[in-house]
């Protein structure tokens, strides 16, 4: 890109051009420093969980603040499961909607209906999570867990009991909280694929759903994913809805059915009870690997779109 | 002279804006049939009627008969998708599948149609590329990009697809409005070549292309058919004012 000149390394004197640059660069700075001092200040006080625990703080799963024993490894696994599970739910959701509110919807709708699935975005986390108390985890409780125990109970992802408050609830909730990013942006992406590709399966004879499935979706894939990875982002990181449902117990088990903890959860619930310096210690190296592990996804994610993009030489981001 | 195409009263709409007016032609089979015209004067909007394109933009109709062979396409128990699979269609911007291979392109409408057979599909590839005139070209690299090969090549690439599903009738829409000089000739030879065994038409704004190509010529004008006859004509004596004047360059 042809960056117009009127730099301020050109200019001698103070002019109105110069005092913008410097304060929006201040602005664009301030962000990296604040997100630099963000990183500084909690592997500091990260500090002595890591010289007391080192490498097993990853991977053992004893968390017991009376002998003062901490292990984050059931934090993790209870975030990763949760997450990936909202994932499997409410990819099929988003696209759906998405193609829908895209492709078929009479035009009268679209707007308007999409409008109310953003909407969704705005309901607070909190709100969710007491529906999800006194709503989802009896449904899921009542209606959704025996059929699974049934028929699929030979899996050992559906055994055992289930009391509502459940790692199959927190990942339900937390699919329904990233349905709306995933799908509107899924949605845009759509709408930018250009008329002619459309068109040029069309023309050679492809039904409504045959252009979609070889003219639309792969031409948009790499946004699409890019909008999956936004989602999953998301899920990691959300802590209310999900602390709320998920029943807070620090365990690793295989089966959905039984209770789990995340780490954005441990950090929220713990924080404030937390008294012994090693106990706030741990609980802040989990909030050093969440946001490492935030980090990682999303620079991993624009790699690969970036990739992606390179290859079709034509895609969208 | 057999019509394969004859086009009777064909009015066609976007929303409230009639933008074609009683067209009335017959397309000869087996001869390149150029329209010709000024921008906005329907020309696109009149060879996206014949394969039912027209329908597909939001708000745009058309009324009229279409019959290919004898049958009416706008007749109410016909699927538009029939229609477009026995009629080809190319687009003024080359538009291969970004994310298949050369292969796949071609035979993308094939794999619609549930051919499966890897060796079948892979005979017809190779038979519509050397259709195209692009096999030579590109028969070490058919599971590149189809994005990764130049304009012209991309233009005859779709061309080949469009061939790979053997239609009757290929229709062109400004076909090389997007190219440079040599890859417009490729083109142009590239179509005389098909006239043996498919029906073309042809939209250009490019009047030299025209009279280099085709066998017959219709000129529009605001929507409506002003001339139309064959290609020597038009250009050396035509019976109307306007198309002498659009031909000379007086307007368009």
């Amino acid at each position: 890109m042809n960056k117009i000149k009127y730099s301020i390394f050109g200019r001698s004197k103070l002019s109105g051009d110069f005092i913008f640059e410097a304060l929006v660069g201040l602005f664009a700075l301030g962000v990296i420093v604040l997100a630099f001092l963000l990183f500084r200040e909690l592997f500091i006080e990260s500090q002595l969980s890591r010289n007391t625990f080192g490498l097993g703080f990853l991977t053992t799963s004893t968390w017991n603040p009376v002998n003062e024993v901490f292990g984050a490894l059931p934090f993790i696994f209870g975030t990763i499961v949760s997450s990936f599970l909202a994932l499997l739910i409410a990819v099929p959701f988003s696209l759906g909607i998405a193609i829908f509110l895209s492709e078929l919807a009479p035009e009268k709708l679209r707007t308007p209906l999409s409008f109310i699935i953003e909407l969704l975005a705005a309901v607070p986390s909190v709100i969710i999570g007491l529906w999800g108390i006194f709503i989802l985890a009896p449904f899921i409780r009542d209606y959704l867990a025996p059929p699974l125990s049934t028929y699929l109970g030979f899996l050992p992802l559906f055994q055992g009991p289930m009391y509502g408050l459940s790692m199959l609830t927190g990942g339900v909730i937390l699919a329904i909280m990233i349905i709306p990013i995933t799908s509107s942006i899924s949605r845009e992406v759509i709408m930018t694929v250009p008329t002619h590709q459309r068109e040029a399966a069309l023309a050679l004879g492809a039904t409504g759903w045959e252009t979609t499935r070889i003219a639309v979706l792969p031409y948009a894939r790499s946004g699409i994913f890019g909008a999956v990875i936004l989602g999953f982002g998301r899920a990691i990181g959300e802590t209310m809805a999900v602390t709320m449902v998920i029943g807070n117990s620090p365990r690793i088990s295989a089966s959905l059915f039984s209770p789990s903890y995340t780490m954005a959860s441990v950090i929220a619930n713990e924080f404030t009870e937390a008294t012994s310096k090693l106990y706030i210690s741990s609980l802040i190296e989990i909030g050093f690997l969440l946001l490492v592990i935030s980090f990682i996804i999303n620079i991993a994610a624009r790699i690969l779109v970036w990739k992606l993009l390179k290859v079709e030489g034509g895609g969208v981001t | 002279m057999q019509n394969k195409i004859t086009v009777e009263n064909l009015n066609a709409w976007f929303g409230a804006k009639q933008v074609l007016h009683n067209i009335d032609i017959g397309i000869a089979k087996n001869m390149i049939t150029a329209i010709i015209g000024p921008s906005g004067c329907g020309k696109s909007t009149f060879i996206r009627c014949l394969n039912r394109m027209h329908e597909v933009v939001p708000k745009a109709k058309a009324s009229g008969k279409v019959l290919v062979d004898d049958t009416d396409i706008y007749d109410s128990d016909i699927d538009p998708v029939d229609i477009r699979r026995r009629i080809g269609m190319v687009f003024q911007k080359p538009n291969p599948f970004p994310t298949m291979s050369i292969r796949d392109n071609v035979v993308a409408g094939l794999k619609l149609s549930g051919i499966k057979n890897k060796k079948t599909l892979d005979t017809i590839s190779e038979e519509s590329l050397k259709k195209a005139a692009l096999w030579d070209e590109v028969k070490n690299d058919l599971n590149k990009s189809g994005v990764s090969l130049s304009g012209g090549q991309q233009q005859r690439l779709c061309i080949a697809r469009a061939l790979a599903v053997e239609p009757e009738i290929i229709l062109f829409d400004e076909p090389c409005s997007a190219l440079d000089p040599i890859s417009t000739s490729k083109i142009e030879d590239l179509m005389l070549e098909l006239k043996e065994k498919y029906t073309i038409v042809i939209v250009t704004h490019n009047m030299q292309q025209a009279a280099r190509v085709s066998d017959y010529t219709a000129f529009f004008l605001y929507g409506k058919l002003i001339e139309f006859g064959e290609t020597d004509q038009i250009f050396k004596k035509p019976k109307e004012k306007s198309t002498e004047d659009y031909i000379v360059g007086r307007f368009g």
